[in-house]
């Protein structure tokens, strides 16, 4: 186990570097003089040299990546353009909001997706198999953008129940807090909703099949064991894969839904500063999204070894 | 007796083959994909005949008819500048299906390209395969959105950015078939009277990834509908005021509050055309790969 985990964290690191290499190539793409486009349309000659000399522009190209991976171990990633602070520091400032946001969407997944793919299982070819396995497929259809107007048009427009957008924090109390998470993480988890109820089902049917279930069955366990025990142990080892997969969709969904619901956070912040072309904030937001990305998958791996021993001998 | 024994027995043996039904019949028969085939028919042809369906001009500015709802003239009510949203959701369909077309064209070419050489040649593996990697270590969008960023906003940067995010999954595909087949007797076959590397890989290799291929283009079609959507609706998409899905969107999420239809519209387009390609997609995986569905073991 212990030199599984070991070979396995080794084998991120060229990952990590090409990842590294690739957000920071992201500004050499710009056609033309990105301090020209970052400059705005109204810009002096003066105020993009500014620019120019801020991004390091005005170096060559491997002096501006030397510096780069420099700042990179010293945890600074350079200056955003137009907040008027370090890159570090505004991420670190909205990463709480998407965290708990995708924790909290995250949550809501499980706790839906899962049940709902194993009733559906258990009860295949029936109507609530059919019901459940519609309306997942219309989760997986639904743009998540226009799901969270949609959302807001019905519950704060209409119905006046909840807010149509803007963060509380917790410190305000539980139920303003969660009253403020509630449609955005409905928007954000219905599509990874749909996404692990139908994997759950399938992966289900597949092991209901299995003969140490019918000899489960057939040693008159009653039901709840079969199925709680037998059967969902061991579903949940390809579930477990699709959780990286998850991850990386809610934290690229947090990008539009916390734009639609005002949200103070890292996917709001990636989606101006892409509006507003500020590229240091770019390259940092997608060098940490990526990263975080690679540890999920990381972990997930671990654990799948740990769930599954066949992993380990391979 | 030998005479009606003999046709009997030929006959009993002949009856499974007969039942043996073609691929595309199966394909025909299964309901949901042709719901999803009719689904996805229905928006071609609103792009192609979009000059025949549409009522209005699509960017005719109107200021008398600002804000009417959806009645008899206007079917889908008319935006901020009086124009008919039905007339911009006809148009819009081609923008949509124009970026879905060629992405899902790019990311084939450059994705078989890449998964073939990968899994033929062991050398280029290893390092084609990491960087591969790499790129899926991005979140999709966020690395399009950025791509996108870069590039500036047009409908064709949104293909390059797509392309390169869709790439590295298409290739991964078809790598992972051609490991399967790479060292079958056919192929060392082949390499024995003397075809090239080129030929081999094109004709006796290529074949066998098709399956898993055309599904999963299907779901790239799926995800560069709703990528324009978002693109737009982030800024960095289509530039108005030809209409797409998504800037109908951008522009009418300032009014949901006195004009919600201005984003309904658009959003049920987006997300039949989705639907429809996620139903060709099982339909597909189904008849084309029975192996990926547990449910037909």
């Amino acid at each position: 186990m212990g030199r599984y985990i070991i070979q396995r964290v080794l084998s991120a690191f060229p990952v990590l570097l090409i990842v590294t290499l690739i957000s920071f190539c992201i500004m050499q793409l710009v056609p033309g003089d990105p301090a020209v486009v970052m400059a705005g349309p109204q810009a002096t000659a003066v105020e993009i040299e500014r620019v120019r000399v801020q991004l390091g522009l005005d170096q060559p190209f491997l002096q501006q990546l030397g510096k780069w991976l420099w700042g990179l171990t010293q945890g600074d990633l350079g200056q955003s353009i137009l907040l008027g602070r370090s890159v570090s520091t505004a991420i670190a400032e909205r990463l709480p909001t998407t965290l708990t946001l995708t924790v909290f969407s995250f949550i809501l997944t499980l706790a839906i997706g899962i049940p709902f793919g194993i009733i559906a299982a258990l009860k295949q070819n029936t109507w609530i198999d059919q019901t459940v396995m519609t309306v997942a497929l219309i989760g997986v259809s639904l743009p998540n953008f226009w799901l969270a107007l949609m959302l807001i048009i019905l519950f704060s427009v209409m119905l006046d129940l909840l807010p149509a957008g803007g963060y509380v924090a917790i410190s305000q109390g539980f139920w303003p807090w969660f009253k403020s998470l509630l449609l955005p993480s409905l928007s954000l988890g219905l599509l990874q909703m749909g996404l692990l109820a139908r994997i759950t089902r399938s992966t289900m049917l597949e092991i209901l099949r299995q003969d140490y279930i019918r000899t489960a069955r057939a040693k008159g366990l009653p039901a709840f064991k079969v199925v709680g025990k037998h059967a969902l142990k061991n579903a949940m080892i390809p579930i477990v894969t699709v959780i990286g997969i998850i991850f990386s969709l809610l934290l690229t969904g947090s990008v539009v839904i916390e734009t639609v619901y005002s949200l103070p956070g890292l996917g709001r912040l990636l989606a101006t500063s892409i509006f507003s072309r500020d590229y240091p904030v770019i390259q940092g937001g997608l060098l940490l999204t990526a990263s975080m990305f690679v540890g999920i998958n990381l972990l997930v791996d671990v654990l799948y070894a740990f769930l599954d021993p066949r992993v380990r001998y391979d | 007796m030998t005479e009606t024994t003999g046709p009997t027995i030929f006959a009993e043996r002949a009856a499974p083959l007969r039942k043996q039904k073609s691929t595309l019949q199966r394909l025909f028969e299964h309901r949901l994909f042709v719901t999803g085939l009719v689904l996805f028919a229905l928006m071609v042809i609103m792009a192609v005949f979009a000059d025949w369906i549409a009522t209005h001009n699509p960017v005719q500015v109107r200021a008398r008819f600002r804000f009417r709802a959806p009645d008899m003239d206007n079917f889908f009510g008319t935006d901020n500048f009086g124009r008919d949203i039905f007339t911009r959701v006809v148009y819009g369909a081609r923008m949509s299906i124009l970026i879905g077309f060629a992405t899902v064209t790019f990311t084939a070419i450059i994705g078989t390209a890449c998964g073939l050489i990968a899994g033929y040649f062991r050398r280029v593996d290893n390092v084609l395969m990491r960087v591969m990697d790499a790129l899926m270590a991005f979140p999709t969008l966020v690395l399009a959105l950025a791509l996108a960023a870069a590039l500036g906003p047009s409908a064709f940067n949104i293909v390059v950015a797509l392309t390169t995010v869709y790439v590295p999954r298409t290739a991964r595909i078809v790598r992972a078939s051609v490991l399967v087949v790479r060292d079958a007797d056919y192929v060392h076959a082949a390499h024995a009277v003397g075809a090239s590397n080129l030929r081999i890989m094109l004709e006796h290799i290529l074949p066998n990834s098709m399956a898993p291929l055309v599904v999963q283009l299907t779901f790239v079609f799926a995800y560069a509908v709703i990528a324009e959507a978002v693109f737009s609706f982030l800024g960095v998409g289509p530039p108005p005021p030809t209409p797409s899905w998504g800037n109908i969107i951008a522009e009418g999420k300032d009014y949901i509050r006195e004009a919600a239809w201005i984003t309904l519209f658009p959003g049920i387009a987006i997300s039949m055309t989705v639907l429809g390609l996620n139903l060709l997609g099982d339909g597909l995986r189904d008849v084309l790969d029975p192996r990926m569905n547990v449910e037909n073991r």
